[in-house]
C-alpha cells in the first residue's frame, strides 16, 4: 500500500468536499423550479381529491381553476383576514402560533350545484407529519370528502391513511352533533367503530398510532374553525 | 496488466453479474443489507422502486470509486466512499423529486436510507477500490440486482399473505375470505421479513451444498 503525506490527504479531501458541494448545489438549484412546481401541483391535486375529483399531474391546474372558486383566510373568531394568500399558507407554521394569531385558510369549491368548504388539516403521525384536506358540505357538518397524506408512516400500516379505502370511511360523517356541538370524527382502533355512528370511523389495524394522529389532527384543526362555521350558518 | 484487451462481456465479467444473484448473494449469503430488507418489503411496489434506486446508486458509485482508486489515500478511503455514496443518494433523491414526484413520495425516507445500506459500502471497499471501472460497474449492477431480487421475493410473499394483494391488486378472491380465510397480520410486521429471508436462505442452502458452513 502506498503511503500518502498529510498534505496530500488534506488537499485531496478539500478538493473532494468542494467538488461534491458544487455538484450538489448546482443540481439543487437547477432542479428546484421543477420540484417547486411539483409540490404546488401536488397541493392542488390533494385539494381536488378532497372533493373527490381525480386529477393527474398534467390536468391538475386546469381542474383546480375549474372547481375551486375562491380561497381566503379567517382568524379563530371567524372574521375574514385581508391580504393573506390562502394557497401559500403553511399549516405547520400556523399551528405553531397561538390560536388567536392563526390565519386559517378555507377553499370554496362548487360541485353538483352546491358549495363545499375545504379545510386543510395538519398533525403528527407515528414517524413524522401527516396532513390533508377535509371538505364539508354546505351544512358545514357533513364530510363531503377527505384526503390524507404523510411524510413517512409505516408502509402497509399507518401509510394506508393516504389510500382511498381509508379516506372513504369519512364520507358522510358529521363533525357537529344534533345539538350543534362540535364533536369531530373519532378514529378508533381498527374494527371497534360502531358502523351506525355518524361520528366515528375504524382506524387501521397495526396503524393505531397513526390513526390517533389523524384523530387528533381532525379535532385540532377543525375545532379552530368552529366560530367561523357558526358565523356562516347564522 | 496484460496488453491484450479483455472483451466487455468475457466469462469473468459475466460472472460478476450472475454470482451475486446466486452463490454470493448479498442478502442470503453475505447477510448484508438486512435492515432495509425488513423495512420496505411489506409491499412489492416500494421494494421494486428501492431496488432500482439501489442499482443506480451502486453502479455509479462503484464506477466513481474505481476511477479514483489510484488517488484515494487509504487512510481516508472510508470517508471518501461515504461522501460518494451520500452525494449519489442526494442526487437520486433530488431527481426523483423533480421528475418522478409520485414515486419519491412513496419511498419517502427510504431513498435517504440507501446511504446506510452496507452492501454498497461493502462492494466499494471490497471490489471497486481494486478493480477497473467496467468490472466495477458490472459488480455494482450484479450485487444491487441480487439484493433487489431478494427484496422483491420477500415483498411478494409478505404482500400476498399479509394483504392478499400483489402489486396493489387483490389476488385472493372475496369468496376465499367468505370461507373464513384471514390475512395474516403477522406478515406485515418486521419479524416475518426475517423469517421469510431465513426460509429463502434455507431453501438456497438445501439446493446448493457448497454454501453450507462446515462448523
Amino acid at each position: 500500500m502506498r503511503s500518502y503525506s498529510n498534505t496530500y490527504i488534506f488537499i485531496f479531501s478539500s478538493i473532494m468536499v468542494i467538488a461534491v458541494a458544487a455538484i450538489l448545489s448546482v443540481a439543487a438549484m437547477t432542479l428546484q423550479p421543477f420540484q417547486k412546481k411539483n409540490v404546488e401541483i401536488n397541493k392542488k391535486q390533494n385539494i381536488l381529491t378532497s372533493i373527490n375529483i381525480e386529477s393527474t399531474a398534467t390536468n391538475a391546474e386546469e381542474l383546480y381553476e375549474k372547481y375551486i372558486k375562491e380561497g381566503y383566510a379567517v382568524n379563530s373568531k371567524g372574521e375574514l383576514k385581508e391580504g393573506v394568500d390562502a394557497f401559500s399558507i403553511d399549516m405547520k407554521k400556523e399551528l405553531a402560533k397561538p390560536l388567536e394569531e392563526r390565519s386559517l385558510p378555507i377553499f370554496v369549491s362548487s360541485l353538483d350545484e352546491s358549495t363545499q368548504y375545504i379545510i386543510p388539516v395538519y398533525g403528527k403521525g407515528l414517524w413524522g407529519p401527516i396532513w390533508g384536506y377535509v371538505s364539508l358540505e354546505s351544512d358545514l357538518s357533513t364530510i363531503y370528502g377527505a384526503n390524507f397524506a404523510h411524510k413517512g408512516e409505516t408502509p402497509g400500516l399507518g401509510a394506508e391513511i393516504d389510500t382511498k379505502s381509508f379516506q372513504i370511511k369519512f364520507f358522510g360523517k358529521q363533525i357537529f352533533n344534533e345539538n350543534g356541538k362540535f364533536v369531530s370524527v373519532s378514529v378508533l382502533k381498527g374494527g371497534t367503530a360502531d358502523p351506525n355512528s355518524k361520528y366515528e370511523v375504524d382506524g387501521i389495524s397495526g396503524g393505531t398510532i397513526t390513526g390517533n394522529g389523524v384523530d387528533a389532527m381532525l379535532k385540532d384543526c377543525l375545532s379552530s374553525y368552529e366560530s367561523y362555521f357558526k358565523n356562516i350558518k347564522k | 496488466m496484460s496488453a491484450e484487451k479483455e472483451p466487455l462481456f468475457s466469462s469473468k465479467n459475466i460472472k460478476l453479474l450472475t454470482e451475486p444473484m446466486n452463490d454470493s448473494n448479498p442478502i442470503t449469503v453475505q447477510v448484508l443489507g438486512i435492515c432495509s430488507a425488513l423495512a420496505v418489503t411489506v409491499k412489492i411496489k416500494p421494494a421494486f422502486v428501492l431496488a432500482i434506486a439501489v442499482v443506480i446508486v451502486m453502479a455509479v458509485s462503484n464506477v466513481v470509486i474505481s476511477l479514483l482508486r489510484k488517488t484515494v489515500p487509504p487512510r481516508i478511503r472510508i470517508i471518501v466512499q461515504l461522501v460518494v455514496i451520500a452525494a449519489m443518494v442526494i442526487l437520486v433523491d433530488q431527481v426523483l423529486k423533480a421528475f418522478l414526484f409520485d414515486v419519491s413520495k412513496q419511498l419517502s425516507v427510504f431513498v435517504g436510507l440507501i446511504i446506510t445500506n452496507c452492501i454498497i459500502m461493502g462492494r466499494l471497499e471490497a471490489f471497486a477500490l481494486s478493480n477497473k471501472p467496467w468490472p466495477a460497474f458490472l459488480d455494482g449492477i450484479g450485487n444491487a440486482s441480487g439484493y433487489g431480487v431478494i427484496l422483491i421475493i420477500v415483498a411478494f410473499f409478505r404482500e400476498l399473505l399479509g394483504s392478499g394483494t400483489v402489486w396493489g391488486f387483490q389476488v385472493i378472491p372475496e369468496s376465499v375470505y367468505n370461507f373464513g380465510y384471514e390475512n395474516n397480520g403477522l406478515m406485515i410486521l418486521p419479524p416475518m421479513a426475517l423469517i421469510v429471508v431465513g426460509a429463502i436462505i434455507w431453501i438456497q442452502r438445501a439446493k446448493n451444498k457448497k454454501l453450507v458452513e462446515s462448523n
